[in-house]
């Protein structure tokens, strides 16, 4: 579970978990992950407490089930915890929620831009509320379920790396974790992979050991953002489907429905594949391009959150999606947003969405990030 | 660590003597009440018997009281059941703003699915309900008006009589939920001149799960159960034999709690336990009204500290008590009855309910507010001090 690591510049680092004894804190979705992060911990002598998060509540009563933080995986968490014996507390955070989470995702839709929901949760609740109230209730350490690893040598600045797992690193997610933070956190399954998590949970009997894992945006379980900006009420006006010259070749639902870089629901006829490339949503206008055409070689990032800032030679490399690969980073222009020259050429950059720097050895530590924002002008 | 409950508005640790009652009606008594045979007699008797007992806790006439699942029930069933019987005169309700959700969701489910109108009434800063208000709210087509006699999250009592007094000059059914006054303070149905009254074994030592309504004769009302025939067809369902008597012995034992003796050697305890939290600890408001109240219940504010964690740091302390009322969700959300007082946002978000009882001691009420304090302060002094 725990390993050393060495560094670019040959630092050793440990990963710790906490000590025997130590009263830990683990934020508690009910699913396999956290459940799994509070049976280990208890394993090993912790004085665990669970904290379950209430943050939302579709309104509308045919919405799909499934996601996280339902009253059954509410319900989950708090047995998991009770099969340990442990105390479990359910948080009601739905208000903070709507306002750091709901109202800006509905926003930047209909705006034009992709948002990351998941991103802000971690920064404002999980990483902020949580890691106060963790404070309060005179906890030592705040432990989740992220497949990211927290290395320390030995100074209350422990560094970000991605999870040993390659498929299932959350390290993307994390890129907004406030620095002050980092000292009291723990992220135990960072040296696992998903498997050896799944055994883990069989050989503790952890009763969510059979539970699908969740790929949704846990508030949209199913995965249609679109019908959920829609009951919502957060749909934006049809429009004009337009080419890089400006000439309409059809016509769409609404702006929000629409990602940069998607190249289905567009129902253009055209000789060779139309990706979304920028949408105007001032204007109403998705402008798409063929997919040589949504290259870019400079990146905007505003919110900027540095974990550790890069060593002058270093090589860093930055992450525009979760699932996307790395570009190297030739220059980094610091200002009231971060400019980030690319010799590398990035593909379908969206607005909105989180970046995030890498570097290190194997460009495995994550160094900050921020949120992607249009160049000015 | 020392556990100590201060709960008990919440529910009440059951009395060994009314679990020592209802062992035989798991056991050997199992019948049928309304069996005509053999098996059902006993169960039959031991019913009749309990509801002797707790008819005469309220001054009732036995025939008079049914047996519900609990204090829920009974509410739902008081305004449905009123509200019924009266739809084709009018379908106007009279309620307030600080009542249980029992009967606030009630009666906002009877404005969407049945056409009624409901009028809540509003509290004074202190949560009082002025009886002038319900005079001015009555309307032609009023059929019910309800209020509370003690509201469990402030422990305010209510002038029931005088609002009864106001709605049968208009005559208009009255009903209150008394599931919180019940052990507690008087209760009798005929000084308070009520139609109706709710009320719950739990809160009282006795079992969850069972409940009475008192329905005055002649008072309008239809069923909201409907089955078997049981209580006179005004509550159907096989009876809870066994929770039923627990209500009975537990009504019969609370004979002792609402003594004067008890009473005031609680409302002692209250007051030295407040008295010493409000002398150490500057940044705290009483929230309620400080005269008419029950003699077991305070409710805090604690200006500068985080509810959440102050509750949370008391909990892992081993003290159990509430933030408004449990009901609401078991999670920590804010009181629907604080915001009613139009208190100042910085009051809302700390607030804590101690509801003392029967089992508190002396060094139960001391250890509370020493740890209180010392948690106040620490809290305190994390975010920078008052």
């Amino acid at each position: 579970m725990s390993g050393s690591y060495s560094s670019h510049q040959g630092e050793q680092f440990e990963e710790q978990l906490p000590e025997p004894g130590s009263r830990v804190v683990v934020a508690m979705s009910g699913g396999v992950d956290s459940s799994v992060v509070a049976a280990l911990l208890h394993e090993r002598g912790c004085e665990v407490i669970g904290i379950t998060l209430s943050l939302w509540e579709d309104p509308d009563p045919c919405a799909p089930d499934g996601g996280c933080c339902t009253p059954e995986d509410i319900l989950d968490a708090r047995r998991v915890c009770a099969d340990l014996g442990v105390r479990h507390f359910l948080l009601n955070y739905r208000a903070p929620f709507e306002e750091q989470v709901i109202k800006p995702f509905i926003e930047a839709y209909q705006s034009g831009q992709t948002p990351n929901p998941c991103v802000r949760c971690n920064n404002h609740l999980k990483f902020d509320m949580l890691v106060q109230r963790a404070r309060e209730i005179e906890a030592d350490w705040l432990a989740t379920g992220h497949y990211a690893r927290l290395m320390r040598d030995g100074t209350d600045r422990p560094r970000l790396f991605k999870g040993k797992d390659e498929k299932k690193d959350q390290s993307y997610f994390l890129a907004g974790t406030p620095p002050e933070a980092l000292g009291m956190l723990s992220f135990p399954l960072g040296g696992l992979t998903k498997a050896e998590v799944r055994d883990c949970a069989e050989r503790l009997q952890v009763r969510t050991s059979g539970k699908p894992d969740s790929q949704d945006v846990c508030f949209i379980p199913g995965g249609d953002t679109e019908a959920f900006l829609r009951r919502q009420g957060g749909d934006a006006p049809p429009g004009d489907i337009v080419d890089e010259s400006g000439a309409v070749l059809g016509r769409h639902r609404g702006v929000h429905g629409y990602t940069i870089g998607q190249r289905r629901g567009i129902g253009v006829a055209a000789p060779e594949p139309l990706y979304v490339k920028r949408i105007d949503a001032a204007n109403r206008r998705l402008v798409v391009a063929t997919a040589d055409r949504l290259y870019v070689s400079e990146l905007h990032a505003a919110d900027w959150n540095w974990l550790r800032r890069p060593a002058p030679e270093e090589s860093v490399y930055a992450r525009v999606r979760y699932r996307a690969s790395a570009s190297r980073v030739a220059k980094i222009h610091e200002g009231e947003a971060l400019r980030l020259e690319l010799s590398e050429a990035a593909h379908a950059v969206a607005s909105g969405q989180a970046i995030a720097l890498y570097g290190g050895e194997g460009a495995t530590e994550l160094l900050g990030g921020g949120r992607l924002v249009l160049p000015e002008g | 660590m020392k556990r100590i409950y201060v709960d008990h508005n919440a529910t009440t640790p059951v009395d060994p003597r009314v679990l020592e009652s209802m062992w035989p009606y798991y056991s050997e008594e199992w019948g049928n009440p309304s069996s005509v045979h053999w098996a059902g007699q006993g169960p039959k008797d031991a019913i009749e018997d309990a509801r002797e007992i707790v008819a005469g806790m309220i001054g009732a006439r036995p025939r008079d009281l049914f047996f519900t699942s609990g204090g829920t029930e009974a509410d739902n069933t008081a305004l449905l059941g009123v509200g019924f019987a009266l739809k084709d005169r009018g379908r106007h309700i009279i309620t307030s703003s600080v009542e249980h959700k029992a009967i606030l969701d009630t009666a906002s489910a009877m404005e969407d699915l049945h056409g009624f109108e409901v009028t809540l009434l509003p509290v004074d800063s202190l949560g009082r309900t002025n009886p002038e208000d319900v005079r001015a709210a009555l309307r032609d087509d009023t059929v019910l008006v309800s209020i509370m006699l003690a509201n469990n999250e402030l422990g305010n009592i209510n002038p029931v009589r005088a609002i009864a007094d106001i709605a049968h000059e208009a005559g208009v059914v009255v009903h209150t939920d008394a599931v919180n006054a019940l052990g507690k303070i008087p209760t009798n149905v005929v000084d308070l001149d009520v139609d109706l009254m709710s009320i719950s074994a739990h809160k009282i030592y006795g079992p969850k799960g069972v409940g009475a309504l008192y329905v005055k004769r002649k008072t309008p009302f239809e069923p909201l159960l409907r089955g078997g025939g049981q209580e006179k067809k005004r509550r159907c369902g096989t009876y809870n034999t066994a929770g039923i008597v627990g209500f009975g012995r537990a009504a019969a034992l609370s004979d002792g709690s609402s003594s004067p003796e008890e009473v005031a050697r609680v409302g002692a305890l209250r007051d030295r336990m407040e008295a010493r939290i409000l002398q150490e600890l500057d940044g705290v408001e009483r929230n309620g009204d400080p005269e008419a109240r029950l003699p077991n219940t305070t409710n805090l504010s604690f200006a500068a500290v985080d509810g959440e964690g102050l509750v949370l740091s008391l909990d892992l302390k081993g003290i159990a008590l509430s933030t408004g009322s449990a009901c609401t969700s078991g999670s920590l959300d804010p009181s629907h009855v604080l915001v009613a007082l139009g208190k100042d946002p910085k009051w809302l978000d700390a607030a804590l309910r101690i509801s003392i009882g029967r089992t508190t001691t002396e060094a139960d009420v001391d250890e509370v507010a020493s740890i209180l304090i010392t948690e106040v302060k620490r809290l305190r002094a994390a975010v920078g001090g008052l």
